[in-house]
């Protein structure tokens, strides 16, 4: 190390961290496909923290020029279209991104002992991330902008009491306004996206302290002294961790092996991004919706109105129940049985490769009940999706009543102490 | 204004609300790179919806540019409004006269084809006719009741719903098979079909003028990220060759 | 128990085995100058997004001034590009004036490559009559008094006309030429501008040479 690193590393533990948490990281060797999310959602993020940035200097956030200033950009800033177009397709890949490494989650039990934490900040990064991005879909200030924000902040009106007026202080006027055009900007360029810079770097730190999980739900540090040296790791990891466990030949470096394998990944998410962004940025009205390229108008509602596709599932959740009330509750409810999903599951065993055939098929319907209620929230009305989408909000709760009643005395294979080859 | 607005808006469903319904569409095989096609469009535009409707998010110049049209002739055969070519492409009613006769402003156009679809507009633009029972004398098979004239009628002529007798069942009967054109138009069907079909293509390109330069960069872009896979999966695979 | 072969093994944490470091060290210099590549490409939009835009353009296009209505001796601003533009109508007292103090200037020819080609001499005009120039100071951007008619004599002795900075004292003659011992370092610029006629100007672009 020349003089001046020296100088900076007594200083700032730059090389150390860098040793620490990535080029002595020990990661486990079989993490498969599922493994890439995490770090296509944070190239998603930064992605749309630096196109955020620019698009906020042309951006005008008033009710009078937040559509004329979209279209300005659009049109008239040297390839501003690229720019908003790559905000607009990284909002629906950041929810694509996230539903799947949430799933990952879920089947191979990484939410489980000792990764409860992780969990939970990965669950409220996706809280602040619907924020977010709701608030962000406002700005335009088309049809679906304006009257999707007065159904969604309407939901508030459902709180017994104060719901009527806990609604007109959200909105700062007794309808949505410029007045709520410009807190829902500020919110979504500068609070949201601190938050959930803060807490991307809190998941990073509950990860790094417990270690990556694995689809075989193997633990890859061992009891200091419980492993011979031949089934010790050949690479050098960091004695943050050797100095604690022994590492077993389970593991790679995070840099460059797991890297490498996220840059294959990166390179097919951005094929299939760039194809979105270049030649279907609306994606067939799913990620910019038809309506909203008029400009909103407080006196006429779009014929049909949904929330852009990620938030359909929750909507059909809404919709399902009579009540408006406990429609509300429902929906909160369907978000907050994930973030109770830790202590719901009470099995000893992670992966699913792992346990009981139900478990297996009771994951594979929950995704299809997830993405069949994003179906029913995301297309117009008719009579047999009514009873449809009851039907599978009851499926929905139904998957986390289920887990909590078998995983109890789940007959579970065994499972390896080391990664099956 | 604004309450008279308001009590337009419930008043005349027809002039503000969207249209719906199970109309089936016919499909509009527009070409955004043929010129001639969008000269003509932009003409028909000019010339028959800028008296009401704007384009207010465009620019002439940015169009003239995009559609191969010199400045000084674009000018002078399709600039009717603003003065400068530089100028946005404004209406030349005032918007106070626009809600009086047609109850609502009409709407701007830049990003109409956006809005409905390339589709929808060439059907709409096609499904005018004859209905004395509406104020402007006319009604529309995909825009119920609607709020507009038929601008292009001096174009296809008049237009009205034909009944045809057909033996259904042995018995006859009158069936609907369309609107056809009385014949006093500057055009043929075939022509009128073709002249919406520019229109419609010109209003595809204001929608997103950035669609063709899109492409076209999309396209390098896609071959590029090819060949940074190519070289990533390879070095991946050398550091992975010694795991597996 | 390990799928690692020795040699791997060996070659995994030190690689120093040439076999597998050519082709190891081509791939990643590759990868890394494709890679390099696609972040500057990707850089282009965010750069070229600081353009000047559509509007902007249109904004600073070429202005056209009705001339025939300026007194002699009077000065009219116009905005070119955000920026005030002056035409004045000078006198033949005023031009006369030039010549005398050329001793006191630091570039009495515009010799500095900063002008039309026709504004490198005295007068630094298409026309005697009519002086443009971007009424913005070398030195800083402030905008210059015009101080006339002997005002200019307070601040250069036996010059009775010219434009004084008040911001930090630059001053220049009646042909926006600058004097010597202030801190502007050049003349005012002179713009590209053409006339139409005798009563119309264009201020932004020269009469393409024929």
């Amino acid at each position: 190390m020349s003089g001046f690193l020296a100088w900076i590393e007594a200083r700032i533990p730059m090389m150390r961290v860098a040793n620490m948490h990535a080029i002595q990281y020990p990661a486990p060797r079989n993490m498969n496909f599922w493994y890439v999310f995490g770090f296509l959602a944070t190239v998603v993020l930064i992605n749309q923290i630096v196109t955020g940035i620019w698009l906020t200097m042309n951006f005008v956030p008033t009710s009078e020029g937040a559509f004329k200033s979209v279209e300005y950009i659009m049109r008239e800033i040297d390839y501003g279209w690229i720019i908003r177009y790559m905000h607009s397709t990284g909002a629906s890949a950041f929810f694509i991104v996230v539903y799947m490494h949430m799933f990952r989650g879920m089947i191979y039990g990484s939410y489980q002992k000792p990764r409860e934490l992780l969990w939970v900040f990965g669950m409220f990064i996706y809280l602040a991330l619907m924020a977010e991005a709701f608030m962000g879909y406002v700005l335009p200030w088309g049809q679906m902008s304006y009257w999707g924000a007065q159904v969604i902040v309407s939901l508030f009106g459902a709180i017994p009491v104060i719901g009527p007026d806990l609604v007109v202080w959200i909105q700062g006027d007794y309808v949505i306004s410029g007045a709520t055009l410009n807190r829902f900007f500020a919110l979504h360029v500068i609070a949201l996206p601190l938050v959930i810079v803060i807490l991307v770097f809190l998941h990073i730190v509950a990860l790094h302290e417990v270690g990556s999980n694995n689809p075989d739900g193997v633990a890859i540090k061992h009891k200091k002294g419980s492993l011979p040296e031949s089934e010790k790791t050949p690479y050098k990891i960091h004695e943050y961790y050797t100095d604690k466990y022994d590492i077993a030949d389970d593991v790679v470096p995070f840099f460059p092996h797991i890297v490498m394998k996220d840059m294959v990944a990166f390179c097919v998410f951005l094929f299939a991004f760039c194809y979105i962004m270049f030649f279907a940025p609306e994606m067939g009205g799913k990620f910019l919706e038809h309506p909203n390229f008029e400009i909103a108008n407080p006196l006429k509602t779009p014929e049909h109105i949904f929330p852009v596709w990620y938030f359909t599932p929750f909507y059909a959740i809404l919709k399902a129940v009579p009540d408006k009330l406990f429609g509300v509750l429902a929906m909160f409810g369907a978000i907050a049985a994930l973030f109770a999903l830790p202590w719901l599951d009470r099995g000893a065993v992670k992966s699913w490769r792992y346990r009981c055939g139900f478990h297996k098929v009771n994951l594979i319907v929950f995704a299809i009940v997830f993405i069949f209620l994003g179906y029913l929230g995301g297309t117009p009305q008719e009579n047999w999706k009514i009873v449809a989408s009851q039907i599978a909000t009851v499926m929905y709760f139904g998957f986390f009543v289920a887990l909590f009643l078998y995983s109890k005395n789940e007959k579970t294979k065994p499972v390896p102490t080391r990664i099956p080859k | 204004m604004k309450k008279l607005m308001f009590l337009l808006a419930f008043l005349l469903p027809g002039a503000a609300l969207a249209a719906g319904g199970n109309v089936h569409l016919d499909t509009a095989n527009y070409d955004l790179t043929d010129k001639a096609s969008l000269q003509n469009g932009a003409k028909i535009f000019m010339n028959y919806c800028l008296g009401c409707h704007s384009m207010k998010y465009q620019r002439y110049q940015r169009t003239f540019q995009d559609l191969g049209i010199a400045d000084e002739l674009g000018q002078e055969n399709l600039q009717f409004t603003g003065e400068k070519v530089t100028d946005y492409i404004t209406r030349a009613m005032p918007e106070e006269s626009a809600s009086v006769w047609f109850g609502a402003a009409p709407p701007d156009l830049t990003l109409v084809a956006r809005v409905r679809g390339a589709d929808w507009l060439y059907t709409y633009l096609r499904s005018f006719y004859v209905d004395e029972s509406r104020p402007f004398g006319v009604n529309n098979k995909v825009f119920k009741e609607v709020g507009m004239p038929h601008v292009l009628q001096p174009l296809q002529g008049t237009p009205r719903e034909t009944y045809e007798t057909r033996m259904i069942d042995g018995e006859e009967k009158q069936v609907y098979v369309g609107i056809k054109a009385d014949g006093d138009g500057a055009l043929s069907p075939e022509e009128y079909d073709q002249a919406v079909l520019d229109l419609v293509n010109f209003l595809e390109y204001t929608g997103e003028p950035a669609r063709l330069e899109s492409e076209r960069i999309g396209k390098w872009v896609l071959v590029f990220i090819v060949v940074l896979f190519v070289f990533v999966y390879l070095l991946k695979k050398d550091y992975w060759r010694e795991v597996h | 128990m390990s799928n690692v072969s020795v040699d791997a093994k060996e070659s995994a944490p030190n690689e120093d085995q040439p076999q597998v470091n050519t082709r190891r060290r081509f791939l990643t210099v590759a990868t890394s100058v494709v890679g390099g590549v696609g972040v500057i490409g990707a850089a282009v939009p965010f750069v070229a997004s600081w353009n000047p835009s559509a509007k902007a353009k249109a904004a600073g296009a070429d202005v056209e001034v009705d001339i025939s209505g300026i007194e002699p001796g009077q000065l009219i601003r116009v905005m070119w590009r955000s920026k005030p533009v002056w035409i004045v109508r000078r006198t033949p007292e005023i031009l006369e004036e030039l010549g005398r103090h050329e001793d006191q200037l630091k570039d009495p020819n515009s010799e500095a490559e900063q002008q039309p080609t026709f504004a490198q001499n005295r007068f630094r005009s298409m026309k005697e009559e009519y002086l443009v120039l971007v009424g913005i100071c070398t030195h800083l951007g402030c905008s210059p008094q015009h101080l006339k008619d002997g005002a200019f004599e307070e601040v250069v002795e036996g010059v009775p006309d010219g434009f004084f900075c008040p911001c930090h004292g630059s001053k220049f003659d009646m042909a926006g030429r600058v004097f010597q011992n202030v801190p502007a370092p050049l003349n005012l610029v002179v713009p590209p501008y053409q006339f139409v006629d005798d009563n119309t100007l264009i201020i932004g672009s020269e009469a393409e040479v024929v």
